[in-house]
């Protein structure tokens, strides 16, 4: 059963297995406001955790996407070169932005959960 | 009622009706197309003889298909700018608030002045004998920038306000390397205009930034704790982004000096201290003047600009070539490093040529009009008028900062709290009400600012309708009244405009028809 | 003054309004020492318009100016005929007194001319797209480098000989911070071999065409070899005319164009303001610096224009920007386009004919004269000339006769001996037969 955590940096993370699928919550979507365009990282590079990984732009603002856990990129969501949209319409699930397979399993575990990211954004 | 010709003598349904008009214009609204819809083959606006061209001196690279540019006669090019032209606002038409813009008037004399041919028709590398009048200009231009700041010496070849600032931070690199010091960090404070780390990381430099009081002002406290033998400089804005001068300004300098770092300023809002403060009192070590905001070059639609760089003394010897120079009763260019005086070390050459001389004309202008007390009664009517609106305003509006201000006021949108409406609806409804809305959303340590820099050049009358208008805006949005904000602008020539579209689907280009068919196909 | 609407009695009212006694009341977080009088400033009182011209006037006569004599130069700048209505039109208020387009309701005069500026850059240059303005040709070149190292991931930037001296030293000052810069042999009216000095490491090869002693370059061969390395050609033009009779730098295969626009539209001003083009490939259009207009739909449907892609400005990405530059050239843009708009495609091809022809016989009538060769076997509207005296002197020597002769090669290279005899001469459109036969007479003379 694959289990969402959270970053306080507004990136949500889905571990199934060894592949951890990274984007950005609807809180930080909705603070970006419609999307315009999505910098994907290349296939094969390697992030550590809390590096820089993607960024999003909207019209009037552009934010760096960082990697919440260690890893090598395997895949980036072509789809969204095509439809920036989809990030705002789905964050959590079709705009979703890339792949990783991870380095370091503990590293979930020191991510937030889905309550404790709630309770984080409320404090906001 | 109709009189017995038929002709309604009382104001009737018609002049009230939003009755459509068959051409699609309206009345002195004219739609303008593109001018490559417009044009014909084969029609031109000038009158060029034809000439056979021999191959022997073109290289075998004859060009071979077309460019693709549209024909218009004269009249067709004419109407359409000038159609073009109805469709901007301008400081000739209104007031225009944007605060740190200083969008005073511009003198029509400065531009007189730029044509005379003795200027204008001049090019850069002609001998420097037949050009001492030039050369003369750009003296007595660097002499009033550096006895209005202070200063002992300015570059003057930098383009535009971050041109300077590159220039600036480029002095002080080579400042540095001559004392066999490398420092990589910057000191930026949050308030500060995007140009100015974007120009520390384009030199080389990390940016550190440095956060803002509640108070308005860098916090001074936290910029010194930063300060370290890793530090290159700071860039301060002063009078600040927030409409505030910085009180503890000199303090800064020396604690910046004390660890053997430089001081930027921006100088962007030097409308509001000039002629009364000189920023070379202050400490500073490098400034840049923009000559289309505090000496009235024109904005021209967002460009040229002008931005020369008044220096110190530990800055001076390595301002960026060309220098002038006063030599045996002429002037000369100097534009290599080994013919540099004594003393100097320049630093690398900037841009070609000597600098936006079509700029130094117009400013000079302005500065032989208004004399030392222009300038200094200038800048006191631009801080008055400033503090005038503040004073009227923040009863209603809401002002982060209690005041005096400088040249600009800042508010926040704390006021529109609960409303619904936010600044950008605030400010679509002030193009609704015949203005260009002030600079919203910035500096970026307010929430949803709204920065008002009205010149010297309004009267009062302007003023208080601009107060006025603002006022009743202000009470209708918050008494619940948000029908005008409400899809604003409506009466300009479009209504608000697609900006996510554009950036999604970024059309940048009129294409040919078979361009077009090709790219679907 | 008369600069200055507000009567005593405003500034009264307005200080009571404010609840202060006095303007200096309003500057009260300056430092005491720092608020100095009017008497500490060794400059005049306020003037007039009548003396303001006068002071002026004087200083203007002091100047030759270039359209009174015989006149020569070029070397990055061109002296073209500019028609009445472009200056008359670029004066109109609402053009020369309005702001960036940032509230793009009420700025689409400046948009929609930007978009249509943008559209004939990218069709000179034969490019996919163009930006609104950069400061001029050589900001414009460094820019590119900078852009193409952005690209690559590489470091260095190869600079042809023939580029123009100010646009490689402009160059080198901002590349150097961070990259590397190799210069090509300089090779007075011969090509150099840049292809060999392409390698892995390299970013860019920079080239200009026609060069800056005038001579036409081919630009495929340096284009394929860049490619075939994983480098990107950059074409510089200093002369826009020339694209009306020669080759476009897209259709030999360059990356990135950056040129100087001054000749269409903007007189010789003394150096400035100048307008920089900048064209580049569609794939590469987020890497590109400057502004961007673009088109879109308003509320009602209406085609309209927006400044877009702004995250890639100063203002929004800050540190990250792809350049830090604001400003552009705003109406320096606006005289190029409605020059251009006027001379049309046959304008266009008509003008860069009548100044090929212009400089051909004047070049071939030049190399008769006793002691003087032509070393640019190709070029457009400028040539350069091997003379037996040297080049500095003679053009002192000339002006002293009222003719403006050209720009000797050592005004720009004062350290390469071999140049110290060339003059790099540019007969336009506006020089006549007149001048032309002064200059053949009085060089002639000059070098006997």
């Amino acid at each position: 059963m694959s289990e969402v955590r959270f970053t306080d940096q507004h990136e949500w993370v889905r571990l199934d297995g060894d592949v951890a699928t990274i984007g950005i919550t609807k809180y930080a979507a909705d603070q970006l406001g419609d999307v315009v365009y999505v910098e994907l990282p290349p296939q094969g590079k390697k992030v550590g955790a809390g590096g820089e990984a993607a960024v999003v732009e909207s019209v009037k603002a552009a934010s760096e996407v960082y990697a919440p856990m260690s890893g090598e990129v395997t895949e980036a969501n072509a789809a969204l070169s095509d439809d920036p949209a989809k990030v705002n319409a789905d964050p959590q699930g079709d705009g979703w932005f890339f792949k990783l397979k991870i380095a370091d399993r503990n590293e979930f575990a020191k991510l937030m959960s889905d309550a404790q990211y709630a309770e984080f954004v409320k404090g906001l | 009622m109709m009189n017995n010709q038929g002709r309604p003598s009382v104001a009737g349904a018609a002049e009230t009706s939003e009755l459509a008009t068959i051409s699609g214009d309206r009345g002195l609204d004219h739609e303008e197309a593109l001018i490559f819809e417009l044009g014909r083959q084969g029609m031109t606006g000038v009158d060029i003889p034809e000439v056979q061209v021999a191959e022997e001196y073109l290289g075998g690279l004859r060009r071979k298909g077309p460019v693709g540019l549209p024909g218009l006669s004269e009249p067709e090019v004419v109407r359409h700018y000038v159609r073009l032209s109805r469709m901007n606002y301008a400081i000739d038409a209104g007031l225009y608030p944007l605060g740190s813009c200083t969008m005073k008037h511009n003198p029509r004399l400065n531009e007189k002045m730029a044509r005379l041919p003795g200027f204008g028709d001049l090019h850069p590398l002609q001998p420097q004998q037949t050009v001492q009048g030039a050369l003369a200009l750009i003296s007595d231009l660097m002499k009033w920038l550096t006895t209005l700041t202070g200063m002992p010496a300015v570059a003057m070849s930098p383009k535009a306000g971050a041109h300077g600032e590159l220039c600036g931070l480029l002095t002080i690199r080579a400042a540095l390397q001559a004392r066999g010091e490398a420092r990589p960090r910057i000191l930026v404070p949050s308030s500060a205009h995007g140009t100015n780390p974007a120009t520390a990381a384009l030199a080389g430099f990390t940016v550190d930034e440095v956060p803002a009081k509640d108070d308005g002002h860098v916090d001074a406290d936290a910029l010194k704790a930063k300060l370290g033998p890793d530090v290159a400089a700071i860039m301060l804005t002063n009078p600040n982004t927030c409409g505030l001068f910085e009180r503890r300004v000199k303090e800064i300098a020396d604690e910046v000096h004390r660890v053997g770092a430089y001081f930027y300023c921006d100088g962007a809002n030097f409308n509001a201290i000039a002629g009364r403060v000189r920023p070379g009192d202050l400490g500073i070590d490098a400034m840049h003047i923009n000559l289309h905001k505090t000496f009235s070059t024109p904005h021209g639609g967002g460009g040229p600009g002008a931005g020369p760089v008044v220096l110190s003394a530990a800055l001076a010897p390595y301002a960026p070539l060309p220098l002038l120079i006063h030599d045996g009763g002429s002037f000369r260019l100097v534009e290599h490093a080994d013919e540099a005086p004594t003393g100097t070390k320049p630093s690398g050459r900037l841009c070609a040529f000597h600098g936006q001389m079509g700029m130094f004309v117009r400013a000079l202008a302005y500065m032989l009009s208004h004399g030392a007390d222009g300038v200094r009664q200038a800048s006191e009517d631009a801080v008055l008028s400033a503090n005038y609106i503040l004073a009227s305003l923040k009863d209603v509006m809401s002002a982060p900062f209690e005041g005096p201000c400088m040249h600009e006021a800042l508010f926040d949108d704390s006021f529109l709290e609960g409303t619904g409406v936010t600044t950008l609806d605030f400010a679509k409804a002030m193009i609704d009400e015949g203005y260009h809305p002030m600079t919203m959303y910035f500096p970026l340590v307010v929430h949803g600012a709204m920065l008002i820099e009205p010149t010297e050049s309004e009267s009062k009358e302007s003023l208080d309708r601009f107060i006025h208008v603002l006022r009743e805006m202000a009470l209708e949005a918050k008494s619940g009244k948000t029908e005008r904000f409400e899809g604003a602008p409506r009466f300009a020539p479009r209504h608000r405009l697609d900006e996510t579209a554009a950036a999604r689907k970024p059309v940048l280009r009129w294409k040919p028809k078979d361009d077009v068919k090709q790219a679907a196909e | 003054m008369r600069y200055l609407p507000l009567t005593p009695a405003d500034r009264a009212k307005m200080l009571a309004k404010i609840g202060a006694d006095s303007i200096d009341a309003l500057f009260r977080d300056v430092p005491k020492e720092a608020v100095v009088g009017r008497e500490v400033f060794e400059l005049p009182d306020h003037q007039g318009e009548l003396a303001v011209e006068r002071v002026l006037s004087k200083m203007a006569a002091k100047n030759v100016a270039a359209g009174s004599v015989p006149f020569f130069c070029g070397a990055g700048a061109y002296r073209h005929h500019v028609p009445a209505a472009v200056d008359h039109l670029i004066q109109r208020s609402e053009f020369l007194t309005s702001y960036t387009p940032y509230q793009p309701e009420i700025a689409q005069g400046t948009l929609q001319y930007l978009y249509e500026f943008q559209t004939q850059v990218a069709l000179l240059m034969g490019m996919e797209v163009a930006n609104a303005s950069l400061y001029d040709g050589s900001t414009a070149t460094a820019e590119a480098v900078l852009m193409a190292q952005r690209i690559t991931k590489r470091p260095k930037a190869i600079l042809s000989g023939g580029l123009h001296p100010h646009y490689a030293e402009t160059t080198a000052t901002l590349v150097e911070l961070g990259g590397q810069v190799v210069y090509a042999p300089r090779m007075p009216g011969k090509t150099e071999d840049l292809i060999a000095l392409i390698d892995n490491e390299t970013a860019c090869v920079v080239v200009q065409s026609p060069d800056m002693f005038g001579l036409v370059r081919d630009l495929k061969p340096i284009a394929e070899a860049a490619h075939a390395k994983g480098a990107l050609l950059i074409a510089v033009v200093t002369e826009v005319v020339s694209l009306g009779l020669i080759e476009s730098p897209g259709a030999m295969g360059a990356d990135i164009v950056a040129a100087e626009g001054q000749s269409i539209g903007n007189g010789l001003n003394f150096g400035g303001p100048y307008v920089g083009l900048f064209a580049t490939r569609e794939k590469f259009l987020r890497q590109m610096p400057g502004r961007l207009a673009g088109e879109t739909v308003d509320a009602a449907g209406k085609r309209g224009y927006v400044l877009t892609l702004s995250t890639r400005e100063q203002h929004i990405r800050r540190e990250k920007a792809t350049s830090n530059i604001c400003t552009n050239s705003g109406l320096c843009c606006l005289a190029f386009t409605i020059h251009l708009s006027l001379l049309g495609e046959e304008g266009f091809a008509r003008l860069a004919r009548a100044n090929h022809v212009r400089a051909s016989t004047l070049a071939t009538r030049l190399a008769k004269i006793k002691g003087v060769t032509l070393v640019t076997p190709s070029f457009f509207n400028e040539f350069t000339l091997k003379l037996s005296r040297p080049a500095g002197i003679v053009v002192d020597d000339l002006a002293e006769k009222g003719i403006i002769a050209g720009v000797p090669a050592s005004r720009l290279l004062p350290h390469e001996t071999g140049v110290r005899d060339l003059l790099i001469v540019a007969a336009t459109e506006t020089a006549t037969d007149e001048d032309c036969e002064a200059y053949a007479k009085g060089l002639a003379e000059v070098l006997s």
